[in-house]
């Protein structure tokens, strides 16, 4: 149990997949500009991390380990996410059209959203078993979602103060971000490693 | 001709006007050197996949093509990991989970979906030697950066005396956001000045 929940505060807090690994900064630096959007987002990637964790798993120590196909790891990681996301894309699409509508491109993009490979990624490197990696998945996803809805937050206020006018745009949330992430550092005293 | 080649390198760099690519870009430019190898691995990678890609062009069902350029991507990422593995297994521990991170960056899947589908090899070549070598100063120059103010130094090379009282966060990941976020600044007020 302790274990369980040293993975999950280190993946929320402590080790944020994008604050840290600079995993998932695409949709970080593009979907965060709307509130709602980055909420709608933030539960879409963690229901996909926490299903490929999951499913990446079976496929890793059942298929790829036992028939000695390693080589092929990336290759079937990422058919593996690939097809999840289009499922979800497809249930998206029928249960919230609105939800749908305002994710745009951002929805397919998933797939190659680097946080979602990065997990599975770190899954096989950190050698955790399948609960382990179920609640990695989870609470990465959290993570991921917690940053994104503050990064939000922040940028519905900077659209009202008195930017330099050549640090619009990209810069300006680069250096937020920069900040955040300086901030976040605060919470690394949480777990000895 | 000319013009494709030298887009990437300034005027659509991928780094500091596009903004793609952020994950490596942020994640290993903690030195000058880990910059290069990964500078290197991009330009081998986004070369091999966009000449094959433009050649078999024709083959590809429309409906499918996202998932064969991944595929293919994703077999010249693994010969990468698999030689930096061998030969210079230091590097490869140094840049860990980010040379399989390849596969899902925007930068190739990008120029696959936007040039290479749709032009004759050799433009594809042009464009993506453009590109990745763009990318490779991009990379080096963060890294540099980055380097000199954390520690110092560049390529392992003492520049700044022991007067200099070493940024520590610049090697972090915080720095890397904020050195990124100046100098997309920078470039933003050098391309106002040339305007």
């Amino acid at each position: 149990m302790r274990d369980l929940f040293l993975i999950f505060l280190s993946a929320v807090l402590v080790n944020n997949f994008v604050l840290t690994y600079f995993l998932g900064i695409c949709p970080f630096l593009g979907v965060s500009s709307s509130y709602e959007q980055a909420v709608g987002m933030g539960l879409a990637v963690t229901f996909v991390m926490s299903l490929a964790s999951s499913i990446c798993w079976i496929f890793y120590h059942l298929i790829l380990v036992k028939f000695g196909l390693l080589i092929l790891e990336y290759v079937v990681f990422i058919l593996v996410i690939a097809s999840l996301v289009q499922i979800v894309e497809m249930f998206i699409r029928k249960y919230s059209p609105s939800l749908y509508q305002s994710l745009g491109i951002y929805l397919p993009l998933i797939t190659t959203n680097c946080a979602i490979l990065g997990l599975v990624l770190f899954m096989v490197i950190r050698d955790y078993n399948f609960i382990q990696s179920v609640v990695f998945g989870f609470s990465s996803g959290l993570g991921f979602s917690l940053v994104l809805v503050m990064m939000a937050g922040i940028r519905e206020e900077l659209k009202f103060s008195d930017i330099p006018q050549i640090l619009k745009g990209a810069s300006i949330t680069l250096i937020t971000a920069g900040i955040l992430a300086l901030a976040f550092m605060g919470f690394s005293g949480l777990i000895s490693s | 001709m000319k013009n494709v080649f030298k887009k990437g390198l300034w005027e659509n760099h991928p780094i500091f006007k596009q903004l793609l690519g952020m994950c490596p870009t942020l994640a290993v430019t903690t030195s000058a050197i880990n910059g290069l190898s990964m500078g290197l691995a991009i330009i081998f990678v986004l070369n091999f996949s966009s000449g094959i890609v433009s050649l078999i062009r024709k083959f590809i069902p429309p409906q499918v093509r996202i998932a064969v350029y991944t595929i293919i991507i994703a077999t010249f990422v693994t010969l990468a990991d698999l030689f930096l593995k061998a030969f210079f297994p230091s590097i490869s521990k140094a840049l860990g989970p980010y040379v399989p991170l390849i596969v899902v960056n925007c930068i190739i899947l990008g120029r696959a979906e936007a040039f290479s589908s749709k032009n004759p090899p050799k433009l594809a070549l042009l464009d993506s030697l453009g590109v990745s070598l763009g990318f490779l100063w991009g990379l080096v120059l963060l890294g540099s950066l980055r380097e000199l103010l954390g520690a110092g130094t560049i390529f392992g090379i003492k520049v700044l005396g022991d007067f200099f009282e070493k940024w520590v966060v610049m090697v972090l990941p915080a720095g890397a956001f904020l050195v990124l976020g100046f100098l997309v600044g920078v470039i933003n007020y050098i391309e106002r000045k040339r305007r």
